[in-house]
């Protein structure tokens, strides 16, 4: 059995739908970490979900890292337990020293909200350890702040090292500019740190985990995690 | 003494600013006005315990650093407010 933390922030909004997906897809227990607790303890994994942490105040993510969960946050992640993040919850571990890379404003300005189509780039993180690279997958995106960026060095880095997980693409697979909802370097959509137990993307896979919401792809994404707490 | 330390972050300037961008497309709009370039960045007044404006600097260096600004993204200058 697998315990799992939904971490909650003032702001943070789509919880609900994390903690709802983590049991009906995996039937594993999970559970909602309020941001003032300062213990991780008896939980095997983490998620830090969307929404707007902190109002987004100063930046996405940018004030949520100085609350007090993220202490054992980052314990849980040095000691090789599973930490994945959707959407705001990337930004937060961005900010947080995590992941690599900061989130710009997207390119059209707009928030975007639709479905994308994401390839899976590589299998080696908690988000898709039960996923054969190439895989495209469909669920939404809803976020301002989606444009990954990252110095030349850092992202030749990122890509040599496999950490880059999903890309936006098209309908036949190809990461083309049409299919980059935000103006994100390489169509990045999803990246692992890297160890590769910390893990995170912007489209919701907390939006698309069973047929009444339009999509099921999703339950691939939290099916991964399940299967990497057991390895 | 507390002293008015005035910290300013802006992108890189490696880095594509589509809001200053946008700024700049609407100054075009109206033809008596042209920008060759906008950049769009944040202004912060802090007010700092110190002994001195030197030691007032560095403790708002440190809060830029560490806080207001995103080193991936953005850099930052810090002046120390005397008047």
């Amino acid at each position: 059995m697998a315990r799992f933390a939904v971490l909650v922030f003032p702001g943070t909004n789509c919880e609900g739908d994390v903690l709802h997906a983590i049991e009906a897809v995996t039937g594993q227990p999970a559970a909602l970490v309020w941001h003032k607790e300062g213990s991780l303890d008896g939980f095997d994994a983490a998620v830090v979900p969307g929404g707007f942490a902190h109002g987004d105040y100063l930046r996405a993510g940018g004030l949520a890292r100085f609350s007090p969960v993220m202490e054992p946050l980052i314990r849980m992640a040095e000691s090789g337990r599973a930490v994945a993040g959707i959407c705001n919850g990337f930004q937060i571990l961005q900010e947080a020293g995590l992941l690599p890379g900061a989130m710009l404003r997207n390119v059209s300005l707009s928030y975007v909200c639709r479905d994308v189509r994401l390839r899976v780039e590589a299998n080696s993180s908690p988000l898709t350890c039960g996923l054969a690279p190439g895989t495209t997958l469909r669920m939404p995106v809803g976020h301002a702040e989606g444009n990954f960026r990252a110095d030349d060095d850092i992202l030749e880095a990122l890509e040599a090292d496999e950490q880059v997980i999903f890309r936006y693409c098209d309908d036949g697979g190809e990461a083309s500019d049409e299919a980059n909802p935000n103006g994100s370097r390489n169509n990045i959509a999803g990246v692992r740190n890297a160890r590769g137990n910390v893990a995170a993307l912007m489209p919701h896979p907390d939006r698309a985990y069973e047929e009444a919401l339009g999509g099921v792809d999703g339950r691939r994404l939290f099916e991964s995690l399940h299967r990497f707490t057991e390895s | 003494m507390t002293f008015r330390v005035r910290v300013l972050v802006r992108l890189r300037p490696s880095v594509y600013d589509p809001q200053g961008e946008a700024i700049r497309k609407a100054i075009a709009a109206d033809p008596r006005l042209s920008a060759e370039s906008v950049r769009q960045g944040k202004m912060f007044d802090l007010a700092v315990k110190a002994d001195s404006p030197s030691e007032a600097k560095t403790r708002a260096e440190e809060i830029a650093s560490r806080v207001l600004a995103n080193p991936v993204l953005e850099d930052y200058s810090v002046q120390v407010l005397l008047d």
